[in-house]
């Protein structure tokens, strides 16, 4: 809605004229609702036409229900609220019959989706929260503060919940590198996420970068947060007791992100720069202090219930408390604190200013709360209460602006279960049809260089990662490891989905995502527990997307149920296309795994020369859709690799329990590149290199060093644990064989031309560095 | 040792500091809030650990360094009490006059976390004295603004009264431009004031203290310092 922001600079009410007024209602397409009575508006609103409704995002329908449901014409304020509550972004309303089917209950599950984020059990009476949430639009418009707030909300949304942040991911995907915006959009969004973790005082620990032309108009921000509280003193949104006092807390409300919930949930034209005042501006000092001050009057057990101010701010927050604890709410907007003057209800009720919560306080301890809070220094108001009536009723100059029922607000949003076509299966391509335009220690040097697979250290030596002092394993790995307080116990987390696999086979690519967070965390030795969704695709009103995204939300729900990884938080991110073209499919998942004794977590890392490295899971030599058939043969061809659910349990069984019992020197999942860049990343990861066999017979040898078949990882052994290593494979069905040795500064491949490991280093540390200095 | 981290608004390492001060004093740190006027009673140690006080506005340490708390950390130094600022530390003792120079932005304009390697250049002075002079340790930073710069004449004499402390160096010790990743003038991580009981550095060795989180190279300088009371007690 380009142009109706700034336009309410000229609305900004002088109310001489207060009190419920009538107004007529346009009835040139609307049928009034069968309770039609009269129209309250206040003056000098805008009137409500069927354009302004349209700006609102609000199809003649959806305008229709509100109609019925209210029996009378919204006021300017009241429709505003609708299409914060209604948009795709907070109402889910294209996705929700679909994520139904996703598994979300297991016996260590807390809190499953529907909460600020989601909580595991993880024993010692603590729980994990955590929770993935995109800042797709945002960030490209404005890609530093787009991408810095979309940090800060999801670590509100964790330590609304009571949780100390712990640990933050990212997953990043951007256009093709030789689009001119890319590299300003790398620039800003990675100084942007480092600028807000790094001073809020979080270590991020892991995530993914990758680059595809696809997402040249609508590049990903998806942030994560993981927080460690006590499963005793976990604090939710729903409130309780009528009169109780609801309180404004955190920073002030300003005139930003106004209607960012609506910018999110519509596609990009060619206008989408004159959207950048729909996009908030962080302050992550403001967010410490607010972090500081929730944590502190809980723990003095001053908090009934708690929601953040994140999407449709005010609007959203205030709705779901009393919604979710069956009250009403009525809020004074006089009371809350504004950083700038002549704000009218409309503009407090949909800003997005950031670094604000809502909380229900116990009455008898307001006088502590506030206290803790103006220590803080940090804005503390009470801005309404808790009623019986289940109406949500906003007061501002002494009128009503908006009277509205409030379990209908959230509950009766419209849920479309849009049609949808299945993307149409595509041929297997068999490994021997794929002639090798070079040799395999050429293709692997070339690879190892490319935009997908080169190092992400100049992203991730922007963030702070080694702040807690608690990070175990580091950027760079197969995941993120930290230590739980003093330990034993340790986290793993990992950010991951192959959005190729998605468009080519949404059901295998969705079942993969899994899989390989699966894998991921299982390589490091950690037990996985439990995903947090990022789903963004392109327009669901288009039947192909819509069947992308149901493709893979079956596939996610059929590989976590296999996995015993339920799905406890997530977020789904829809029309991320520019112009009618829409991104790959990417539903990232965010994977939480514990580990009992953290000291036993295993690295990527060759460790000791003469260490035996064998290859666990099965291996046919996969090439459709793989990394070596697009970036080496020029073909994005083919189904992707099946994804075998038992097989992946199997493997991943054996991997954890070997780490488990001391065997395994160095584990890395295969992914991306297959086995050849594993054992380079391997080798790279310490400088140390390796001797390997050459491949078997059964395989051509490119498609067996570049496959990407899955439910495969490459491992480590001193020599002497060897036949222990092999037998327990052996005994669990998992096949297993020798690939080589570690040792040396090369890697050498039996009949091809041997690397030493310093040249793949810099061609691997090389391309992210020249290409954001621009000379590449 | 008894220690007193100071917690202003914005700080968000006091509590890496005051696990290390514990894990290696074996005491408790007593965290001093910035409105504060005085420190504990037996404050033997004043450390203003790592973070972003008031959100590096105005400039990195300008507000803290103005706070009530600060007069009596002033106090404590001129009577020849030791005092260890880290990373935003060091930026609020340069902003508060208890160390010459400022640190500006890295050089590449980038915050940068990475482990670096440290030349110690001398170990007799209470801080360094758990490591030999030339010793190498390898201790992680992660700052936006931490590029030492002061004037020539300022340089010249720390340089000549033997107050740099730390250099950024190669593995070997060697001082190189590839081995200063934010362009601190001679390679400055770390120097003391005129009676070297100030020390400021942007590293932080508080988080290289454990062999299972990174290294044990950061834990010279604070079993140093506990031995250096137990000397003088």
């Amino acid at each position: 809605m380009p142009g109706l922001v700034p336009g309410f600079a000229v609305l900004a009410p002088v109310w001489e004229c207060r009190g419920w007024l009538r107004q007529p209602l346009s009835r040139r397409m609307y049928k009034p609702g069968p309770r039609a009575r009269t129209v309250a508006m206040i003056p000098n609103e805008p009137k409500i036409t069927p354009e302004l409704v349209a700006e609102h995002g609000l199809k003649p329908d959806e305008y229709q229900r509100i109609l019925d449901l209210i029996g009378r014409e919204p006021s300017f304020t009241e429709l505003g609220i609708f299409s914060a509550m209604w948009n795709e972004h907070c109402s889910y309303k294209s996705s929700r019959v679909h994520l139904r089917g996703l598994p979300t209950r297991a016996p260590w599950v807390i809190q499953g989706p529907g909460e600020n984020a989601g909580v595991i059990d993880i024993g010692d009476g603590l729980a994990v929260v955590f929770k993935m949430e995109s800042h797709n639009h945002p960030s490209y418009i404005e890609p530093y503060q787009g991408a810095a707030t979309g940090v800060g909300g999801i670590l509100r949304d964790v330590f609304t919940m009571g949780a100390r942040p712990i640990a933050c991911l990212n997953f990043l995907r951007f256009g093709d590198p030789k689009h001119p915006k890319t590299r300003s959009l790398v620039s800003g969004v990675v100084a942007g996420i480092g600028g807000y973790g790094n001073s809020f005082g979080v270590p991020t620990v892991g995530g993914s970068v990758g680059f595809h032309t696809r997402y040249d108009g609508n590049n990903l921000v998806n942030a994560m947060a993981v927080g460690l509280a006590k499963t005793d003193s976990i604090f939710y949104a729903a409130a309780s007791g009528v009169g109780m006092p609801i309180v404004y807390l955190g920073s002030k409300t300003g005139r930003d992100g106004i209607h960012g919930a609506s910018m999110a949930s519509a596609e990009f034209g060619e206008d989408s720069e004159e959207k950048r005042p729909t996009v908030q501006v962080g302050d992550p000092f403001s967010e410490k202090l607010l972090l500081e001050a929730c944590l502190e009057i809980m723990q003095k057990g001053c908090v009934i219930a708690i929601q953040d101010m994140g999407a449709a701010g005010l609007t959203c927050s205030a709705v779901e408390m009393g919604a979710k604890g069956d009250l009403g709410v009525t809020l004074d907007l006089d009371a809350v604190p504004t950083r700038e003057t002549g704000m009218s209800a409309y503009e407090m009720m949909l800003s997005e200013s950031q670094e604000r919560m809502l909380m229900v306080l116990k009455p008898e301890k307001e006088k502590e709360a506030e206290a803790i809070f103006r220590k803080w220094g940090l804005d503390f108001a009470i801005v309404g209460e808790t009623t019986p009536s289940k109406r949500f009723i906003v007061k501002h100059g002494g009128d009503i602006m908006a009277d509205l029922p409030i379990k209908e607000l959230g509950d009766e949003a419209p849920v479309y279960n849009r049609p949808f076509v299945e993307t149409p299966k595509l041929p297997v391509i068999a490994p021997d049809s794929v002639k090798p335009p070079m040799s395999i220690a050429d293709a692997l040097e070339k690879l190892i260089g490319t935009p997908d697979l080169c190092s992400k250290r100049w992203v991730w030596e922007q963030y702070d990662h080694i702040i807690l002092g608690n990070t175990v394993q580091r950027p760079g790995g197969d995941a993120g490891v930290v230590r739980i307080e003093e330990g034993p116990k340790g986290l793993a987390m990992t950010t991951d989905v192959t959005p190729r696999y998605c468009e080519a086979d949404p059901f295998e690519g969705g079942k993969q995502a899994v899989a390989e967070a699966y894998r991921n965390l299982t390589a490091v030795g950690a037990t996985p527990l439990a995903i947090t969704d990022n789903l963004n695709f392109g327009n669901p009103e288009r039947p192909e997307i819509m069947g992308q995204f149901v493709g893979c939300v079956r596939g996610i729900s059929e590989a976590c149920k296999a996995l015993d990884f339920p799905v406890v938080s997530g977020n789904v991110s829809l029309y991320n296309e520019t112009n009618g073209r829409a991104i790959l499919p990417t539903p990232a998942i965010g994977g939480v795994g514990l580990l009992n004794d953290f000291t036993k977590s295993v690295s990527i890392a060759f460790k000791n020369e003469g260490d035996v490295i064998l290859l666990i899971g099965e291996t046919t030599g996969w090439l459709g859709q793989s990394l070596y058939l697009r970036d080496i043969c020029g073909r994005e061809e083919g189904a992707p690799p099946p994804v075998d659910l038992a097989a992946e349990r199997r493997s991943g069984e054996v991997v954890r329990d070997l780490i488990g019992k001391g065997l395994l020197t160095a584990a890395h999942d295969l992914s991306d590149g297959g086995l050849a860049v594993a054992l380079a990343e391997m080798a790279m990861a310490k400088g140390l290199g390796a001797t390997l066999d050459a491949a078997p017979k059964s395989v051509p040898a490119h498609a067996f060093w570049f496959g990407e078949d899955q439910a495969r990882y490459v491992v480590t052994v001193k020599a002497a644990d060897r036949d222990q290593t092999v037998a327990q494979a052996k005994a669990a069905g998992v096949p297993m064989a020798k690939l080589g040795t570690v040792g040396g500064d090369m890697l050498a491949i039996a009949g091809e031309r041997a690397i030493k490991v310093s040249v793949l280093s810099n061609r691997f540390e090389g391309w992210l560095p020249a290409y954001m200095a621009g000379s590449n | 040792m008894n220690s007193a981290v100071l917690v202003f608004p914005g700080i968000n390492r006091e509590r890496d500091m005051a696990r290390t001060l514990r894990l290696v004093s074996g005491r408790e740190a007593s965290m001093v809030w910035h409105t504060e006027t005085q420190l504990p009673q037996g404050t033997d140690l004043v450390v203003l650990p790592g973070g972003f006080s008031y959100g590096d506005y105005l400039r990195c340490g300008a507000i803290a360094a103005r706070s009530p708390i600060m007069d009596a950390v002033r106090a404590h130094a001129a009577k020849g009490g030791l005092v260890l600022g880290v990373c935003n530390g060091f930026q609020i003792l340069c902003e508060a006059g208890l160390l010459p120079g400022v640190l500006m932005r890295n050089q590449h304009l980038r915050f940068i976390c990475r482990d670096v390697f440290l030349r110690v250049e001398r170990s007799d002075t209470p801080f360094t004295r758990g490591y030999n002079a030339g010793q190498v340790i390898r201790v992680p930073v992660a700052h936006g603004e931490g590029n030492y710069i002061a004037d020539g004449e300022t340089v010249a004499r720390l340089e000549g009264e033997g107050r740099v402390i730390f250099r950024y160096s190669s593995p070997d010790g060697i001082v190189d431009p590839d081995w200063n990743h934010n362009g601190a003038i001679n390679a400055i991580a770390g120097i003391v004031n005129e009676g070297g009981n100030v020390l400021g550095m942007m590293p932080h060795p508080e988080n290289h203290v454990e062999s299972v989180i990174g290294s044990t190279d950061g834990r010279g300088l604070f079993a140093g310092l506990v031995q250096h009371f137990e000397k003088a007690a």
